[in-house]
């Protein structure tokens, strides 16, 4: 059993090919870090894994589900993904219990009780429950992405994408992210993680994988990633961002 | 290596700024000068106006007669009260339209609170608007019937103004929605309907309604005046409308759209609850300049013979009996516009100042 199956994975934006001939198997419980210069179709990537984004060529099945234009087996794919936004992208008009809950209440008709006893256990969690009377707005960034997180964890995911979780954060608020990351990538969850975090790559990452003009270019554990990088192109991209 | 620890910051106050003098403030400059001379030259002028309207004013008189003095004859306003806030509806009956306006009233009163909004509260609106109109029209539990032709005055002013915003609100988020549509059929109707009606002068859209439409149906149809009219109205608000929301959609990040997405929330609950909630707080100043101008579009319907408050004041203002007190009428008619219109303007502020203290603070 696979949690997610790409293969033969194409796509163009108009005449830009973003993605060339994407495979990509990922096995539950997997933790990928996913790494590669802007603009090398990594968060792409990711968005064609829940359909943000859709694909022009090859398949993609997660859970066994194949992801198509069939509504039906977007919803179930949905259901199963959850993700995480460079921006957070929190509803601001809700307070953070209720972007928690919410989403439960709309997308499955969980009842609200039930919704928000499940938001305040994840919201505690993420080790912010006092804050759940509070709007987005009101909170740190890193406090924000702690909550995104927990949205995203009420809809009991069994795959967590992160699409660069820290990039809009301000340094001192970046450990309290990966931390809660970690606790996550501990319990088991399947996860892939965009992300120039190469100290969280290292701790937790059971594979990396290296993209650069839509390819994946190379991919290895940690170990060989950071000890042993057999692509130019790695090597050039790694020595930039690990001074 | 130690830390040296820093005693702790005392606290200090910036400095207190020095208050202008008064004379400084209006004679300061030339401009400010100006202005105050000016502005001291307008008062004179409006003092014959302030003579007319308080110190020659009959106040109450049981004779129009006394009225022919020259001052302003406020005693016929109050004479006419009742003509010109209910128009012809019949005397006996007035309890039913100032009931109607008490009920608006509650309900605008309760609909005040963000808190409150939601599905909930709309059917209430739904039920108590229905209940207004069967209150109006009687015909039912012993209540005489009066038809549409005789309402008038204040009510069909605030029942006209709730109505059409109200029903075109729903039409306007349609349209704002298939205007910012990838869908070309949605896209093309919604441009189209709302470039036609924005083209066309409110008394053009109100004169097809009432003259032309009745032409147009099949023999034996009858719609009512007022109700064709009301149409008018709700399809001149909801372009007007979809065009500000449409600015408030345009406003809210596409990332919301999508965290909805990847959430699995289905499509219509996104736009209710994640969307269009952001998109509304986002266009409240604009909302409420639509709301006060189709307040007093609302003084267009008189051109078509329904006796909205202007059009039952000048119905008022011509009885022979008073020396045609036409300034006095319109302006009781434009002060309770102005009650009206500044409510609206005050309401928006306040919630405009809550919204920001909610979500940014």
């Amino acid at each position: 059993m696979t949690a997610i199956a790409v293969s033969g994975l194409n796509k163009w934006y108009g005449s830009y090919h973003a993605l060339r001939d994407i495979d990509l198997t990922v096995a539950p419980g997997e933790r990928i870090v996913v790494c590669g210069p802007s603009g090398s179709g990594k968060s792409t990537l990711i968005r064609c894994l829940n359909r943000l984004e859709g694909h022009q060529s090859g398949s993609i099945v997660v859970n066994g589900t194949p992801l198509t234009d069939d509504l039906k087996n977007l919803s179930a794919v949905r259901r199963e993904v959850g993700m995480v936004f460079q921006h957070f992208n929190l509803f601001p008009h809700l307070t953070v219990l209720e972007n928690c809950a919410l989403p439960q209440i709309l997308a499955r008709g969980t009842r609200r009780a039930e919704a928000e006893a499940r938001a305040r256990r994840y919201l505690e969690r993420v080790r912010i429950p006092e804050q759940s009377a509070k709007f987005p707005g009101q909170l740190s960034g890193g406090q924000q992405q702690r909550v995104a997180i927990a949205r995203a964890l009420c809809m009991e995911p069994r795959v967590m994408l992160f699409d660069e979780p820290t990039s809009a954060l301000d340094p001192e608020m970046i450990k309290e992210v990966l931390e809660t990351m970690i606790a996550l990538a501990d319990d088991g969850m399947t996860m892939i993680v965009v992300t120039h975090e190469m100290g969280f790559a290292r701790r937790v990452a059971d594979r990396v994988i290296f993209m650069d003009a839509g390819q994946i270019m190379e991919q290895a554990s940690p170990e060989d990633f950071f000890g042993n990088p057999h692509h130019a192109r790695t090597r050039e991209f790694l020595e930039q961002i690990v001074h | 290596m130690s830390v040296t620890e820093h005693p702790p910051l005392a606290a200090r106050t910036p400095p207190a700024k020095a208050r202008t003098p008064l004379v400084r403030l209006l004679f300061g400059d030339v401009l400010s000068a100006l202005l105050t001379l000016l502005a001291l030259g307008l008062i004179l002028a409006l003092l014959p106006a302030l003579n007319w309207a308080v110190l020659d004013a009959v106040w109450s008189t049981e004779d129009p007669d006394t009225c022919r003095q020259g001052g302003a004859c406020w005693a016929y306003v109050q004479d006419k009260a009742r003509l010109i806030l209910f128009g012809i509806y019949p005397p006996e009956q007035h309890w039913r339209p100032l009931l109607v306006i008490g009920l608006i009233l509650a309900m605008v009163l309760a609909s005040l609170s963000p808190r409150l909004w939601g599905a909930r509260l709309l059917a209430i609106w739904g039920l108590s608007l229905l209940a207004m109109l069967g209150l109006m029209r009687g015909g039912f539990l012993g209540l005489p019937l009066v038809p549409t032709s005789q309402w008038g005055g204040l009510p069909v002013t605030l029942l006209l103004a709730v109505l059409s915003l109200g029903i075109g609100f729903p039409f306007a988020v349609a349209l704002a929605l298939g205007r910012r549509s990838a869908l070309p059929v949605p896209r093309l109707v919604s441009v189209g309907l709302i470039e036609l009606v924005r083209g066309l002068p409110l008394v053009g859209v109100l004169f097809v309604a009432s003259i032309l439409l009745p032409l147009l149906l099949p023999e034996g149809w009858t719609i009512d005046k007022l109700g064709r009219t009301l149409a008018a109205l709700t399809v001149f608000a909801a372009a007007y409308l979809a065009e500000v929301i449409r600015g408030g959609l345009q406003g809210v990040d596409k990332g919301q759209g999508e965290a909805a997405q990847a959430l699995g929330i289905p499509f219509w609950k996104t736009i209710w609850h994640i969307i269009l909630p952001q998109a509304i707080q986002k266009v409240i100043p604009p909302l409420t300049n639509t709301a006060i101008i189709m307040v007093k579009n609302t003084s267009l319907v008189m051109i078509v013979g329904v006796f909205d408050m202007l059009g039952a004041g000048r119905a008022a203002a011509a009885d022979p009996a008073w020396p045609a007190p036409y300034t006095e009428t319109y302006l009781f008619v434009a002060l309770m516009y102005f009650l009206i219109c500044i409510a609206i303007s005050l309401y928006s502020r306040w919630l405009e100042q809550t919204v920001k203290n909610r979500s940014h603070s």
